[in-house]
């Protein structure tokens, strides 16, 4: 079955342009917030957008996206109101891919089923799970499947040759390669081993392939979304938020803006980039 | 060990880490290949002769063992029932049972050249014994500690400093425990390639749940030598606290098939089951965190919720899966104790045995008090004195206001 994702990817290679991908925490600072800023996201410049389900508990994640959690947590934010700013951000854009990205906990809490069923009505495309490694996929990652939602892997670095078949058999929609071995919001790749390991990645993959974590201008975005399908970046924009907040860490006039404005000049730094050679 | 009998319940973990549904290999796709080395590692050191020999040579001369299996004569008097053995954990080298397991998985780290060890602590034991093996074998080592943990536990933070260890204390979230595995976790995905993360408790992503019962299994299995030579009989009753759960494994596994025996775990009952505290069992349900599933203290929406308990050890807001399963099977009956019935236990222990408990074990002895005189004078139980209690004395005398 083919989901918004898959039409995205198409479009942009019969344009011959890398995908500009975005980070965004749900209900960060507050859900209403949140919802202007995602329905600003599009016309900024981004391709497709990553919403994170706020997790106490990121082990992944560097200090700003922790943050950014932990404000959502704060403002009431719960995996039920997250797919319900999904719905609607829905009413007023049927194209964007969406992908919900976090930790296993809140869905398992949640239930399995019922998740998928509420994220697919709400206009979900993908999952990003980064605690469900291939080894788990009984749990998530083939019911998503099966109830049409793209479960997208990460790649690393770690990822050796062996390995990456087994982490790409269930993988659908995209590939995200995470360009160091790191948290969130740390120092950034070198451009040259990222163009490598995308390749090797390509060599077992027909799915387009993005990368992420330390990517925070326009001209490395340019860099790496010229060696690949697609540049994410996220810590950049939770850093834009988190600057344009109020001393109580409340939204301001200026809020919208400040993520719009970051994005625009970040998505002309990607679509700067020449496509990768598929 | 490792022979599974058909209906054992010492058979688990299966080759994906999993004691019925609990355990599992929950991380982020940076460490699965680094944990599928160390699986392999284990297995390999597991079965090599040289391995145990240079372990067992260690555990005799430099921890201390066998531990002493102690008849607390004057406790058992004092309760007038059951005949109660201390396990002396407290007596090894660094002053508890956590040493058990260091050394394991140090040897295991030097066996798989890396140089660097990083390690999470809350009271501080597993910490100080991660720094003492890693002086040692001449090892670098990093302990994450929450903020709130460095605060309460500063003797043992001077100790890791004296051996060495870097202590960089956490105050993400509630700057304790749980925290301080996060940010080892992070550190672990960003130093993938020179570092191994020795885990304190009998949790995290498999094999840990597995490796460190294994090391910590010495208690159980001297204590079943230990209690023929005294008594000539297996005991009635097991008893040990229960934060991560590595003492409580370590003294259940060896009899968890022996099905006379019944076994006790004790959670922190905090401020009482329907306050503030940290038994994930009694008040949790199943969820998944730091690569494991186990019973978890969380929020309807499955966000992970702060452990209380006066013991820093205990302070967690999970459980070893291992223990999830042995509840929901029904092998081990969890109790718990809350922080003022603790602090009674410790107060007892300390004059009437002339042992200054840690807070940890305090909460077994305070189940001590509830089963034992209710039991005949042929009872014999064995509680696991998994720590002694220098490091808890200025937090003790605070909360008894200075009076002890």
């Amino acid at each position: 079955m083919t989901t918004r994702i898959d039409t995205r990817f198409a479009d942009l290679a019969h344009e011959g342009r890398p995908a500009f991908v975005t980070f965004v925490m749900a209900g960060d600072p507050d859900l209403d917030t949140s919802l202007q800023i995602l329905k600003a996201l599009p016309a900024a410049g981004a391709d497709v957008i990553e919403i994170g389900m706020p997790f106490t508990d990121p082990m992944a994640d560097g200090p700003a996206i922790q943050a950014a959690g932990l404000r959502a947590l704060k403002a009431g934010t719960t995996l039920k109101k997250t797919l319900a700013l999904v719905r609607d951000f829905r009413t007023t854009d049927n194209v964007t891919p969406i992908v919900l990205m976090g930790y296993y906990n809140p869905i398992y809490i949640y239930g399995v089923d019922a998740f998928l069923a509420d994220a697919k009505q709400a206009g979900v495309d993908g999952l990003i799970i980064v605690d469900l490694p291939p080894e788990e996929d009984e749990e998530l990652c083939l019911p998503a499947m099966k109830a049409g939602l793209n479960f997208i892997r990460l790649a690393t670095p770690t990822t050796d040759e062996k390995r990456l078949p087994a982490v790409l058999a269930n993988t659908s929609g995209f590939v995200y390669y995470v360009s160091i071995t790191g948290i969130t919001g740390s120092a950034s790749a070198d451009a040259s081993a990222v163009g490598a390991a995308v390749q090797r990645i390509k060599r077992h993959t027909s799915l387009p392939v993005c990368v992420g974590f330390g990517i925070r201008t326009p001209e490395a975005a340019q860099a790496i979304a010229a060696q690949a399908n697609g540049a994410v970046v996220g810590s950049a924009l939770i850093d834009a938020v988190k600057a344009s907040l109020d001393a109580e860490g409340r939204a301001t006039k200026a809020t919208v803006g400040a993520v719009a404005d970051l994005v625009a000049s970040l998505a002309a730094g990607v679509r700067g980039a020449k496509q990768a050679a598929e | 060990m490792n022979q599974a009998l058909p209906n054992s319940f010492r058979s688990g973990p299966d080759e994906r880490g999993h004691f019925g549904i609990y355990g599992g290999r929950f991380v982020a796709e940076t460490l699965m290949p680094l944990i599928l080395d160390l699986e392999k590692a284990y297995a390999q050191a597991k079965v090599d002769p040289a391995f145990r020999a240079e372990m067992d040579g260690h555990l005799k001369h430099y921890v201390g063992r066998p531990s002493a299996l102690y008849f607390a004569e004057r406790l058992t008097e004092h309760f007038g029932g059951a005949k109660i053995y201390f396990k002396r954990e407290d007596l090894n080298h660094t002053g508890a049972h956590k040493v058990n397991n260091v050394l394991g998985q140090i040897m295991l780290a030097k066996r798989m050249g890396k140089p660097r060890v990083i390690a999470e602590t809350g009271a501080g034991m597993h910490g100080v014994a991660t720094a003492t093996m890693c002086a040692k074998f001449g090892l670098e080592c990093v302990v994450f500690m929450g903020a709130v943990d460095v605060e309460r536990q500063q003797p043992n933070v001077l100790r890791m400093k004296a051996l060495g260890a870097e202590v960089r204390p956490v105050s993400s979230g509630a700057h304790t425990l749980k925290d301080a595995m996060n940010e080892a976790l992070r550190d672990w995905v960003t130093n993938v390639h020179d570092t191994f993360y020795c885990i304190g408790t009998v949790a995290g992503p498999h094999p840990y749940p597995m490796m460190v019962r294994d090391f910590q299994a010495v208690i159980g299995q001297e204590v079943r030598e230990q209690i023929m030579q005294a008594e000539g009989r297996l005991p009635d009753s097991l008893v040990a606290c229960i934060g991560g759960g590595s003492n409580a494994m370590g003294l259940f596994h060896p009899f968890l098939d022996d099905p006379g025996v019944a076994i006790y775990g004790v959670e922190a009952a905090g401020h009482g089951l329907d306050k503030l505290h940290a038994a994930s069992i009694a008040g949790g349900k199943p969820g998944v965190l730091h690569g494991n599933r186990t019973y978890l203290l969380m929020d309807p929406d499955g966000q992970i919720e702060e452990a209380h308990s006066i013991s820093a050890g205990l302070d967690y807001p999970g459980v070893g899966p291992e223990h999830s399963w042995l509840h929901d099977v029904g092998r081990v009956k969890f109790l718990s104790a809350t922080d003022t019935e603790a602090l009674d236990a410790f107060k007892l222990c300390c004059r009437l045995e002339g042992i200054i408990p840690a807070l940890e074990p305090s909460h077994a002895l305070a189940k001590v008090a509830d089963l034992a005189p209710k039991l005949p004078k042929d009872h014999l139980m064995v509680v696991n004195m998994s720590g002694r209690g220098d490091k808890d004395l200025a937090s003790v005398a605070e909360h008894l206001g200075g009076q002890f």
